[in-house]
């Protein structure tokens, strides 16, 4: 009896220095994305840090990098007091919006919910790659797996989303200090959501889009854009459809005509920020920094100071610069983006281009 | 049996058949070696060993051989 | 299902915690319905054919079995009564038409492998013929291979043979002889069972024995190192250098011997420890398929010693009773009146080994190739045993040389060269093609590339060759330390700590190292297609 308790209990010790030492490597084979590397690979997982902050987010933004380049919540706030998170990601498909919405709300009831209906065009999984940045940095859920099961690719499993030790072993002959160092934090290049490019690289020639044989949108794309729309609604949250200024990939006609259809029909509000470039006053010459593809952040802040006025007044949302949880909370936050911007505009100036930001050297 | 063991003397001259033991499970008569006894069992003592015969238990030692001989003899 | 995907691993979990919770009387029919539910992934026409096979062996070897039955009451009955000549007539009856159903069992079965296995190859060769005349060409109904079927119709067979030639009674339930056919972890690789060997421990209850339990996990992790650390990592560089044959020569067919044996062995030893070890942890004692085949000192002690279910397979269906069969012996005893002794003994022996070598092939592969490969293996075996006076005068020349390790590492290495030679033959697109190459090894030989860095640009990179040679490095050492007892056996007297350590440092070195996943082709095992 002795002896096979003895062998239980090792048994046992085994297992648990096992698991741990699973965690560790699992940490250890993890892509680590951050400051000169994918800066985008971080924004997922950023958002629980904030989830809770004081007096949660009156807006939340939901969408692929026509919403994450594009606004920017720090000028919500400073002009007009409303508070905002983007969970945005890089070709954010519609089911993983859907998803992190409902992610989202498990945590905070936003007043509104702001979608950019880009993604429609996509009606099957997509690319190993981009379904790796958007969903492992969401924390377990159901709401995770289904994501996770909506989004992959023939050559995926759901085992290695929920290990991911599974995904990223082959990494062992490339790993670098930084693997190490990285092991247990993030380094965040975002200010809540929001990825900040102060570089300009003027849009010339934007091309127009290519005749499709089909204009129609997918119908798993319209059941998801229901279902979030249902979900809005039963939440009490104000869904707002919009779609970003970028100026490729091209956004048709046939499609606006769509989503304005069924916007009149359920009654939502959509904005075509396509059509509003010159009320804005976005200049394609000035602010963007790939050539019309994303906004920079002069860019950014011109659509956001516009949106901003438009949430106050069509909307009513509130100031709340007066409430002083809040206030210092974002203070903080405003801090550092204005420290980001001026050594942005510093290594422009030093390197020409962004080094430390993502950006490539000029040829 | 002395035919049998002359037979046998004739594969594997280093062998002592009349004490050796374990000549399939222990790899002295390999199955070249055992058709060949075969051959020559079926015409010294005019029997047929068929395909079910040739199990190691018979062929392990002299005697089992010798012992399967028999029965056969004694079934025609 | 395949052995290296997660759903297996489930599957697995799951049948295991069940097997040990329903009662021991319905242990096997859980054995058989998961068996089903495994063989259900390779589709339902592949279902279907399991059922053929198994429905038909049932049904001959029951009515055979019926017939020696009533023989031996018949026997009793009339034992005072029938006088020897009667005894025999109606033995010979029983025979006879016990002979018909095994016959039935066999054509079918065999038939039905025949058409979906070698269809293809026999009309392409007879499409080659007429197209030298330019006749019709027959269209290729290209059948799909159920997975597994080579093994599991000779398991079936072997069966069916035994309880013709009497050798035990047959299984009357449908049931157990269908789990018999189907047993999960050994349908689709083998080794091949004999009925005997593995019913026993298969349709008998069994308790949990967590010691047996852990030692069947311990092999399969074993398994599945060799399969994703080494094979699967290898099996580019195979592709590569097959693939390119005319790219390829000299040096890089010879490493091109080394490295596809090195990668077989692990994918397909790696198989079949998983298969036993899978058994074990179910209470199931599987046949053992190698015993360390690469240390064989001649050609004919490596088949003893490799793929064994199927070489023992051959020897005792095909071989023997080819050998034995009247007009062998007829030839033989034509052959000693006419030539005298030395020939008789030799020519139905090297008629039948070179037969039974040629099915071999075929077994393995509708193709000249395997053809070729066995026939080649055949004569191997037998001009070594012409050769035999010859080295038994050479070593009585030098008697101090023989029991040296210098010259046992010669004949062991010789036979692995030459064994990897044939070998090829299973990794070019044709007979010629692999002549040339092996050949080229004498003609083109350059030795640069092994420090040029062109073993770089093969399909497998400084850290894939680095993880490759150090997993076949712990094989062989493994190998070596298993001579007299199985390293787990001998591991199991030590320390559980030491125990746990080392698997499960195994365990790690095949999550981080195993090639798998994203950006890995699932490889099956090699022989499955077999």
């Amino acid at each position: 009896m002795h002896t096979r308790k003895k062998a239980v209990l090792t048994g046992i010790a085994a297992l648990l220095i096992l698991a741990v030492l699973l965690l560790l490597l699992q940490e250890l084979f993890r892509p680590k994305y951050g400051y000169g590397n994918i800066p985008e690979g971080t924004l997922i997982a950023d958002y629980y840090d904030e989830a809770g902050e004081a007096g949660g987010h009156d807006v939340i933004f939901i969408g692929d990098c026509e919403v994450y380049e594009n606004f920017s919540p720090i000028t919500l706030w400073e002009e007009y007091g409303i508070t905002s998170y983007i969970r945005g990601s890089a070709q954010q498909l519609i089911w993983q919006s859907y998803y992190l919405l409902e992610d989202t709300l498990r945590y905070e009831k936003p007043d509104v919910v702001v979608f950019n209906v880009l993604s429609m065009q996509y009606g099957t999984p997509q690319s190993e790659a981009y379904n790796r940045l958007n969903l492992d940095g969401m924390r377990l859920s159901v709401s995770k797996i289904k994501a996770v099961l909506a989004s992959m690719t023939e050559e995926e499993s759901l085992v290695s989303y929920l290990f991911p030790l599974l995904r990223y072993h082959d990494r062992w002959s490339e790993l670098t200090v930084r693997d190490f160092t990285g092991m247990f934090e993030t380094q965040s290049l975002s200010h809540n959501g929001f990825l900040m490019r102060a570089d300009v690289k003027a849009a010339e020639n934007v091309p127009t889009g290519r005749p499709l044989p089909s204009y129609a949108f997918a119908d798993t794309c319209w059941e998801y854009l229901e279902a979030m729309r249902a979900l809005c609604e039963r939440e009490g949250v104000e869904l707002i459809l919009i779609k970003a200024p970028s100026l490729y990939p091209y956004w048709y006609e046939q499609w606006d005509e769509q989503i304005q259809a069924y916007a009149e029909e359920k009654g939502l509000r959509y904005l075509n920020f396509l059509e509003m470039t010159d009320t804005i006053g976005i200049d394609f010459s000035t602010d963007t920094y790939d050539g019309g593809l994303h906004l920079n952040l002069s860019g950014a802040e011109k659509l956001s100071d516009w949106f901003g006025a438009y949430l106050a007044e069509e909307l009513g949302l509130s100031d709340r610069r007066g409430e002083s949880d809040t206030a210092a909370v974002w203070a903080e936050k405003a801090a550092r983006y204005h420290a980001m911007e001026a050594d942005q505009l510093r290594e422009l100036e030093e390197y020409g281009y962004l080094k430390s930001y993502g950006a490539k050297a000029p040829q | 049996m002395e035919q049998l063991l002359s037979v046998l003397k004739e594969l594997h001259p280093e062998v002592d058949f009349e004490t050796a033991e374990g000549l399939v499970t222990g790899g002295i008569l390999t199955s070249l070696d055992i058709i060949a006894l075969i051959a020559e069992i079926n015409a010294a003592f005019d029997v047929e060993v068929s395909a079910e015969e040739i199990v190691p238990e018979n062929f392990d030692s002299a005697k089992t051989i010798w012992a399967m001989v028999e029965r056969l003899m004694d079934e025609d | 299902m395949s052995f290296t995907s997660g759903i297996f691993l489930l599957f697995l979990a799951v049948l295991l915690l069940l097997y040990y919770l329903v009662p021991g009387r319905h242990q096997w029919k859980l054995l058989l319905a998961g068996s089903y539910v495994f063989y259900a992934f390779a589709g339902w026409s592949a279902v279907c054919y399991l059922l053929a096979t198994t429905l038909t062996t049932w049904l001959a070897a029951v009515r055979v079995g019926k017939k020696y039955e009533d023989q031996e009451r018949w026997l009793s009955e009339h034992k005072a009564s029938a006088t020897r000549d009667e005894r025999k007539a109606h033995k010979a009856a029983v025979k006879a038409s016990a002979r018909r159903w095994m016959l039935f069992g066999i054509l079918f079965n065999f038939g039905l492998l025949a058409v979906v296995k070698y269809t293809d190859f026999v009309l392409g060769n007879v499409n080659g013929l007429l197209g030298l005349f330019s006749g019709p060409q027959a269209p290729l109904p290209h059948f799909l291979l159920p997975m597994g079927i080579s093994f599991y119709i000779f398991q079936s067979m072997g069966y069916l043979l035994d309880v013709y030639r009497a050798k035990y009674p047959p299984e009357k339930s449908l049931g157990k002889t269908a789990l018999f056919v189907s047993f999960f972890p050994q349908l689709i690789q083998g080794p091949i069972s004999r009925f005997d060997a593995l019913a026993p421990s298969l349709l008998s209850p069994h308790k949990w024995d967590g010691g047996a339990v852990a030692l069947g996990l311990q092999r399969v992790l074993w398994g599945y190192f060799k399969k994703m650390v080494v094979a699967d990592r290898l099996m580019a560089v195979v592709n590569t250098l097959s693939g390119s044959p005319e790219e390829y020569q000299g040096l890089y067919v010879l490493l091109l011997m080394v490295i596809y044996a090195a990668t077989l062995y692990a994918d397909f030893t790696g198989g079949i420890d998983i298969t036993i070890g899978v058994a074990q942890t179910l209470g199931v004692e599987v046949a053992e398929n190698f015993q360390r085949p690469f240390f064989s000192k001649n050609t004919a002690e490596y088949w003893r010693r490799w793929h064994i279910t199927m070489g023992t397979w051959f020897r005792d269906y095909i071989f023997y009773p080819a050998s034995v069969s009247k007009p062998m012996m007829k030839l033989t005893q034509w052959c000693r009146a006419k030539y005298g002794l030395g020939l008789a003994k030799r020519a139905s022996v090297y008629l039948v080994t070179m037969l039974t070598w040629f099915v071999t092939g075929i077994w393995h592969g509708a193709s000249w190739n395997f053809v070729v490969w066995g026939l080649l293996n055949g004569v191997i075996i037998l001009v070594s045993q012409e050769l035999t006076p010859l080295y038994k005068r050479f070593h009585e020349r030098f008697p101090a040389l023989q029991p040296t390790f210098g010259y046992r590492l010669f004949q062991v290495g010789r036979t692995f060269l030459l064994m990897s030679a044939v070998r090829v033959l299973d990794c070019y697109r044709d007979v010629p093609v692999t002549f040339r190459a092996v050949g080229s090894i004498f003609t083109d030989f350059d030795p640069s590339i092994l420090w040029n860095g062109s073993l770089l640009t093969l399909g497998a990179s400084g850290s894939d060759w680095a993880v490759a040679l150090c997993g076949i490095a712990i094989m062989i050492a493994v190998s070596l330390l298993s001579r007299a007892e199985s390293l787990r056996a001998q591991l199991s007297r030590r320390s559980l700590a030491l125990r746990w350590v080392l698997f499960g440092a195994l365990f790690l070195a095949i999550v981080i190292f195993g090639a798998y996943g994203v950006g890995y082709d699932a490889n099956q095992f090699i022989y499955n297609q077999f």
